[in-house]
């Protein structure tokens, strides 16, 4: 799938919830799906610094695409890197870069990229898009 | 006694919503809310009177400066200075310390030695930092207790002739312990030493009284006590104010200034260079005399009141865990939920319409000491209510469910 498929597919699901709560609910649920990032990665080196939670991503490339795991020490952070990550996995360097985020807003998490969340969302979708030009270069 | 409901009226943003649900102010610590009285003084500073002061001849500008230097007055008699030159329009508490911290940079030397509490606002740990980087002096630290006070043992051990300078807040902001600063200032005069007192989080709930005291300085922020933002006041012993060179340098602070020489101003406009917050003073002044009408024993008693509920009431919570001590503290309640991160907490009692800090409340050494990332902040003012702690209760039980 392209990443816009699967972020009409995740703007699908949260379409089901009619509250703040239950929609937290799926999320805090997505979070324990993440695909953990290996221990030995999880180094100060990929450490995002978001003010009061922490991230860890770490990327790999895998034929020409990139594979991304995560984790974080709080559970609502999580859940929303599992978004991302689910959207970004497994896609091309150049469809990451050109990629859009707003999807987050569609499903109703505009809130966590307020920079005053500092929860390093909005690091994280750098960092991504960083790793994503870090390697397209290397494939080049 | 306390009628809250008719206070809660002088504050109209008490009664609007957040996220669909009412407004449950619990971070009062962060920043206190504004009353009517005070907001009214600052439009009719701009409908009516705004010009800058010390200056104009005219009748506006003479009309602006009074009510600044009024300001100064309430301020210093709030605080029982003995003089309205001791009082120096601030900022804010970081401005304050800003300014002492750089004007003891001509009167430390390598060797000398600072004393820093363990349970300060970075606010008092940064600048002292950049003063030891400038003079070679040396930053020794009063440890914290698990119960979150300070080890005065240890103090009065790395007390000694050496020592120049302590400081240290009154309250503390991350775990609301009131600080024994009354022996503080003692011992340190006892070798010599100056001392510090970050009232910013004292201001709201307790007047504190800079002679009996002793204080040498004494720093406040308006917006913690019901005043604007941008607004605060440094008090100093005026033998210390002489001694201390200025801050910065420009109009109002001088004498007279020719290229080869120039003299300072006498004080307090010594340390008052450029145009100052004119309003935010007069307002300050205001929220002085507001929360006075109020009476600070007052608030004291129902404070006190508020915060015995909430913490018998959040006790309750299996797993949850306050930290600071059990008495002697201001309105603030700091805690965690075991297997909980605060920011989890802090994002879930928003949605619900309550109003927490969460994080490392700038005092970082304070978080490593427990171990934990940060906690959950709830801060009471004397506006607030039991049923908002009820709120805040049940709003938590509900987190927890959510989260764990
Ligand atoms: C104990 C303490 N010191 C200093 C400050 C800094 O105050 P301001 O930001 O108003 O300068 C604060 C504010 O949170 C505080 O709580």
């Amino acid at each position: 799938m392209t990443i816009e498929e699967i972020q009409n597919e995740i703007v699908d699901e949260f379409s089901m919830f009619d509250d703040w709560m239950q929609r937290y609910e799926y999320m805090i649920e997505l979070g324990k799906s993440l695909p953990l990032i290996d221990e030995q990665y999880k180094t100060d080196d990929n450490l995002i610094k978001g003010c009061q939670s922490k991230v860890w991503v770490h990327a790999s490339l895998d034929g020409d695409k990139i594979a991304f795991t995560a984790d974080s020490d709080a559970i609502i952070t999580k859940g929303i890197i599992a978004i991302l990550v689910r959207a970004f996995s497994d896609q091309k360097p150049k469809d990451i870069i050109e990629a859009n985020t707003d999807f987050i807003d569609e499903i109703g998490l505009k809130e966590h990229l307020s920079p005053t969340r500092a929860n390093g969302l909005v690091s994280m979708i750098k960092q991504l898009k960083m790793y994503a030009i870090a390697y397209q270069t290397q494939l080049k | 006694m306390i009628n809250v409901q008719e206070i809660r009226k002088d504050f109209p943003i008490l009664s609007r919503s957040v996220n669909g649900k009412p407004l449950v102010y619990f971070d009062n610590a962060a920043t206190s809310q504004t009353p009517n009285q005070v907001v009214d003084v600052i439009v009719d500073y701009y409908h009516n009177y705004n010009a800058n002061i010390h200056r104009g001849v005219h009748s506006l500008s003479q009309e602006a400066t009074d009510k600044y230097e009024a300001a100064r007055i309430k301020i210093q008699q709030h605080f029982n200075a003995a003089k309205s030159h001791e009082i120096i329009f601030t900022s804010g508490t970081t401005h304050g310390i800003n300014l002492v911290a750089n004007g003891f940079s001509a009167l430390l030397e390598k060797g000398d030695e600072i004393i820093v509490s363990a349970l300060e606002h970075h606010s008092n740990i940064v600048p002292w930092q950049m003063l030891c980087e400038r003079t070679g002096a040396v930053l020794k630290v009063i440890p914290m207790t698990e119960e979150g006070t300070l080890d005065m043992v240890t103090f009065e051990a790395v007390l000694s002739e050496k020592t120049k300078l302590v400081f240290c807040n009154h309250v503390s902001n991350a775990l609301g312990t009131i600080n024994p600063i009354e022996t503080i200032i003692e011992k340190a005069h006892a070798v010599g030493a100056a001392v510090l007192i970050d009232g910013a989080q004292a201001s709201p709930h307790i007047k504190a009284d800079v002679q009996a005291l002793d204080v040498d300085f004494y720093v406040v922020s308006a917006h913690k006590m019901c005043g604007p933002t941008g607004a605060g006041m440094l008090y100093g012993k005026e033998a210390w104010l002489q001694k201390l060179p200025p801050y910065q340098g420009g109009g109002e602070m001088i004498a007279e200034v020719t290229f080869e020489k120039t003299t300072y101003a006498d004080l307090p406009h010594k340390f008052e260079a450029g145009t100052p917050n004119i309003c935010g003073g007069i307002a300050f002044g205001a929220a002085i005399d507001y929360m006075n009408s109020v009476g600070f024993d007052t608030i004291a008693t129902y404070e006190d009141e508020l915060l015995q509920y909430a913490t018998e009431k959040l006790s309750t919570i299996a797993g949850l865990r306050i930290y600071g001590p059990n008495d002697h503290k201001a309105a603030v309640i700091s805690f965690n939920i075991e297997g909980i991160h605060p920011y989890d907490m802090g994002v879930i009692l928003d949605k619900l319409g309550i109003a927490v800090r969460t994080g490392h409340h700038c005092a970082q050494p304070i978080m490593d000491f427990y171990n934990i990332p940060g906690t959950v902040r709830a801060s009471f003012a004397f506006y607030n209510t039991k049923e908002e702690i009820d709120i805040l209760f049940e709003g938590v039980v509900r987190a927890k469910n959510m989260l764990s």
